[in-house]
């Protein structure tokens, strides 16, 4: 029931912004803040009390009937990767909530109710097991984050909007037609029609059906992750959204994506995925390096920021593609660590651009001096973003490399060209920025009390990640081996012991305990589907 | 005719007096309210009285009609409706100094020919009713005459419909020369064991397509449909997107399932055609209007092809994703065109898109609510319009109607950007402030505002929760033998 509450606080939450306008223009600030803040303590509370009992891949569930007709039903359940999913959700809800206190001036009820809308939609697509309201959470995403851009966006918003929604929407509909192919399909072979994503796991496909259905997803995960040929609505979308626009999308809808490879490819289609591995990877390879050299040459702050998370997220689905634990332990980090890293970097376009009206980086530059706390909190991004060691993404790439590598040596050489091209892009927003002389800018102030609330945290995170990642892998890795479960019967994916020498505090503890987390993760999976 | 036929036929009796008395007290006393209450009075009771007939047999009353859930539910949907658009009318013509009254003799006659359609069997029946609502049709869409499209959007329709009609009877006409009967389960009889279809035949039943057609506004015979909407009032125009097209569907379905056209692939072929180009003709030309009615009158080409899909599929899930569709369909026009009323002066409907700019902070509600309505017909979640989009999808599927399928949803993308259009016009900043609304007496007001947030409810409520209005419509396809047997 607790989970029902996650979404639910949210939704009326957001609708309590919304009128609670006409009381005080204020009060929807606190409103939102409250609902989300209230979601981050009950999340917080369920990973803590759950530490205890880590022998389950899931963690919880609920189901109630809601269309007994096609045998949908209101279901939600929890694991590992879901909790951490909603952890960096809450966490980013809050910052965005926090953000906006200055920024957003008008209508600001209406913004709040987008807000937490669209904090609710990514909830539900991260917590529910049943396909038919997993699409539907998925469109719920859309629509107010569509009005989050075209509403309060920058000058260009109206076609920025126009474009996220349209790209997304379209494929969202062809993962409809695979989800009710599948469906069909299960109904027909079993008898039984239904959405529950348990069920329909050990559905038995043809080949060419599998490889149908398994695009229909990937058209949805992939556009909107987004791989290379799709990837054309990110720029415009995250330059003209408002920023805590830009930070959900960069920090959350873009994890939806990766999350429903994770979820729903891999484990679906296991044959099928593993027949198009060697393209998805190579999509993310040409991803990483082409997102890393057109984040070089950009002039607008957000742009750029932007195309770094097309190169980022290259890094996902190389991982996810090379069915292994040590790339998809690496993928949950990076969804993570590049949820902080990225929101950051646009938190910090969002601070420049309250102050100087542009995100032209021409017309910055010499805050180093100026502003010393932003510069401070920068560099820690800017590095986070590059990949220095003992920043979270140092681990996620990391990870992702190692996994890759026992997949596609050649693939994860030319995707370890994008760190150093990422080394030169991050250094150039830092120079850019803090470090050339730039015109002169009479008033410019250094982070204030509220801003440091904001950037803190995030630095914070960051480090934790970077130093001590090990509670992240802990509990990712139920549900990692879990979704691996059609490919450990094939290949055994311990990895290869030189490794280890290079991150011994880490990865020798998954190296160890790999086996056994097989097995118990196994029979967890048993236990669960043995009610249905 | 027996005592218990008039029972069964009370629903349409009842709107037949009511049309009587309300030419009477016209007669000897012109007063708005009074015929207004009258008609909403006569679908409330007519609408009562169909929870006499909630039989699980189908009751025949020779040869024309046959009353079983099928035709009481499309009866039940159609009646409501007429409620909704007459109590938008209410609100809409006393702004207006036009006689007012024999608007709602018209609504009334018209509705009784919807209803005549759903439950007919016959082609006289069928004719009837067909006439009943094109006549009064004729009269209702440039009822404001002295508005400068009125009569063309008028003459239009006559000409176009009286030469469908024209179609139509011929069409029966050799139907009966080749089969010896009008009855629609003669005719199936009679052509059971054919495998092919006779080319006579065939063109009789092609040429009464073409009527049926150009009453549901499908490509190749949608040619009239956006000058009619944008001619007519905002409520007429709500009436023809709704009660019109969806009598004559229930017609259609009727029809095919028991003649079981399903079987004959040239008509397969024609309907798939048909299918196709309304859902592309409809959403291409919907690009470039600048006009909302106009759009909203190709957006209803589109979306009778997105219907035509699940009658593609020919079986009892296609039936019962037609019948939902139509539900959300009705809910989402009839609310969509009562903004348009709502928003409408006493010169002209606002129908421009620039009567939209910044309508979201002018006045937040009914911009909440056209948003909701242009978002159902969008297809997207929460709204009814998307559990019906899905069930379409999945009838289409669910008989592997894959090019049908795949055109659809590649038609809701593009769909999606004229309807998003809309609503971002909507959230433009204005340049004025909030304009002072100039409201109507309560009374007035009141019952349009109404309308629309009942509307909205149930848009809402149908699409978070749609398993009562699945249930309810399976339950009453249970008496319908044709279509359960497929």
């Amino acid at each position: 029931m607790i989970l029902v509450w996650l979404i639910v606080i949210l939704m009326a939450g957001g609708l309590l912004a919304w009128l609670s306008k006409k009381i005080n223009p204020e009060l929807p600030r606190w409103v939102a803040l409250a609902a989300v803040l209230l979601d981050l303590i009950l999340i917080v509370y369920l990973w803590i009390s759950t530490e205890a009992t880590t022998g389950s891949a899931w963690l919880m569930r609920y189901e109630i009937s809601w269309i007994p007709q096609w045998g949908v039903s209101f279901s939600l359940a929890l694991d590992g990767l879901s909790l951490l999913m909603l952890l960096l959700t809450f966490f980013l809800g809050l910052l965005s909530v926090l953000i906006s206190w200055k920024e957003i001036k008008a209508k600001v009820g209406f913004f709040h109710f987008n807000l937490l809308w669209v904090l609710a939609g990514i909830a539900g697509v991260f917590l529910t097991m049943d396909l038919f309201l997993f699409y539907f959470f998925w469109e719920v995403m859309l629509i107010p984050m569509y009005f989050l851009i075209g509403v309060w966006g920058h000058e260009n918003r109206t076609y920025a909007a126009f474009k996220f929604f349209l790209f997304t929407q379209a494929s969202g509909l062809l993962m409809l037609l695979a989800i009710l192919g599948l469906y069909f399909i299960h109904g027909s072979e079993t008898g039984n029609y239904t959405f529950n994503y348990f069920e329909l796991l050990n559905t038995p496909l043809a080949p060419d059906a599998a490889r149908l259905l398994m695009f229909g997803f990937l058209a949805a995960f992939l556009v909107k992750l987004p791989v290379v040929p799709f990837h054309s609505w990110l720029p415009d979308a995250h330059s003209q959204a408002p920023t805590a626009g830009s930070v959900i999308l960069a920090g959350l809808l873009l994890k939806t994506g990766a999350y429903g490879l994770l979820r729903f490819v891999v484990p679906l289609f296991p044959t099928a995925a593993v027949e198009f591995a060697p393209w998805a990877m190579l999509l993310g390879v040409i991803g990483i390096i082409y997102g890393a050299i057109v984040a070089y040459s950009q002039t607008d702050l957000k742009r750029l920021v932007a195309y770094t998370s097309v190169s980022h997220m290259g890094f996902v689905i190389l991982g996810v593609f090379a069915f292994n634990e040590w790339a998809l332990q690496g993928v949950v980090m990076q969804m993570i660590a590049h949820g902080l890293s990225t929101g950051a970097l646009f938190i910090l376009a969002g601070f420049l651009y309250e102050r100087l009206h542009t995100r032209d980086l021409a017309r910055m530059g010499g805050f180093w001096s100026k502003a010393p706390k932003m510069g401070v909190v920068a560099l820690v991004f800017v590095m986070a973003t590059l990949g220095l060691p003992g920043l979270g993404n140092f681990i996620a790439e990391f990870l992702t490399l190692v996994g890759s590598w026992q997949a596609a040596n050649w693939l994860t050489v030319f995707a370890t060209i994008g760190i150093v091209l990422a080394t030169v892009y991050s250094l150039r927003i830092m120079q850019k920025v803090f470090y050339e002389p730039g015109p002169r800018h009479e008033s410019f102030r250094d982070l204030n009390f509220r801003e440091m609330l904001i950037a803190v945290p995030m630095v914070l995170g960051l480090l934790w990640l970077g130093l001590y990642p090990q509670p992240i892998i802990d509990m990712a890795r139920p549900s990692i081996t879990e979704q691996l479960q059609a490919y450990n019967m094939e290949e055994p994916t311990i990895a290869e012991p030189k490794t280890v020498v290079e991150q011994p505090q880490s990865e020798a503890t998954i190296n160890t305990n790999q086996l056994a987390i097989n097995q118990r993760a196994f029979s967890n999976l048993q236990i669960i589907q043995s009610p249905n | 005719m027996s005592q218990t036929d008039f029972l069964y036929l009370m629903p349409l009796l009842i709107l037949t007096f009511a049309v009587l008395i309300s030419m009477l007290v016209i007669a000897a006393w012109r007063n708005h309210k009074i015929i207004y209450v009258i008609t909403a009075l006569s679908f409330i009771a007519a609408f009562g009285s169909l929870f006499e007939l909630r039989t699980t047999t189908a009751y025949v009353i020779e040869p024309m009609f046959v009353i079983d859930g099928f035709g009481v539910f499309y009866i039940g949907m159609i009646l409501l409706t007429s409620l909704l658009v007459s109590m938008l009318s209410y609100a809409y013509f006393e702004q207006r100094e036009e006689r007012k009254e024999e608007y709602y003799l018209l609504l009334v006659l018209a509705t009784l020919g919807a209803c005549v359609l759903v439950i007919s069997t016959h082609f006289a029946s069928l004719f009837l009713g067909l006439e009943i609502l094109s006549i009064s049709l004729y009269a209702l869409i440039p009822y404001l005459r002295t508005r400068p499209r009125s009569d063309e959007a008028g003459i239009k329709y006559l000409i176009l419909a009286a030469f469908s009609s024209a179609f139509m009877l011929f069409g029966m006409a050799l139907v009966y020369y080749s089969t010896g009967t009008m009855v629609f389960s003669g005719l199936a009889q009679s052509i059971a064991g054919m495998q092919e279809l006779p080319l006579l035949l065939l063109t009789g039943i092609g040429m009464m397509l073409i009527g049926v057609g150009f009453k549901l506004g499908i490509v190749p015979f949608h040619m009239w449909t956006p000058d009619v909407y944008e001619g007519a009032p905002a409520p007429v125009t709500a009436f023809i997107a709704t009660v019109s097209k969806g009598g004559v569907l229930g017609l259609l379905i009727r029809f095919f399932m028991e003649v079981d056209g399903f079987r004959y692939p040239v008509l397969v072929t024609i309907l798939t055609i048909v299918a196709i180009a309304s859902m592309f003709a409809g959403n291409l030309l919907a690009l470039m209007q600048k006009n909302v009615k106009r759009i909203l009158a190709y957006s209803s080409i589109s979306h009778l092809g997105y219907i035509l899909v699940a009658f593609m599929a020919g079986n009892q899930m296609g039936v019962e994703a037609i019948t939902f569709y139509l539900v959300a369909y009705f809910i989402t026009s009839v609310g969509a065109f009562g903004v348009v009323a709502m928003l409408s002066d006493k010169n002209s409907d606002a129908e421009l898109l620039e009567d939209y700019k910044g309508l979201l902070w002018r006045r937040p509600w009914t911009a909440a609510v056209f948003s909701a309505m242009l978002l159902s017909l969008a297809g997207i979640p929460l709204t009814a319009g998307f559990v019906g989009k899905f069930y379409i999808i999945a009838a289409g599927i669910n008989d592997q109607l894959w090019l049908l399928v795949v055109m659809l949803v590649l038609n809701s993308v593009i769909g999606l950007y004229y309807y998003i259009k809309i609503i971002a016009v909507m959230f433009q900043q204005p340049e004025t402030e909030r304009e002072p609304i100039i409201r109507l007496r309560p009374s007035i007001y009141v019952a349009s505002v109404g309308t629309l947030a009942v509307l909205a409810l149930l848009l809402v409520y149908v699409g978070v929760y749609p398993t009562g209005l699945v249930q309810l419509i399976q339950n009453v396809l249970v008496s319908v033998p044709e279509i359960v047997a497929k």
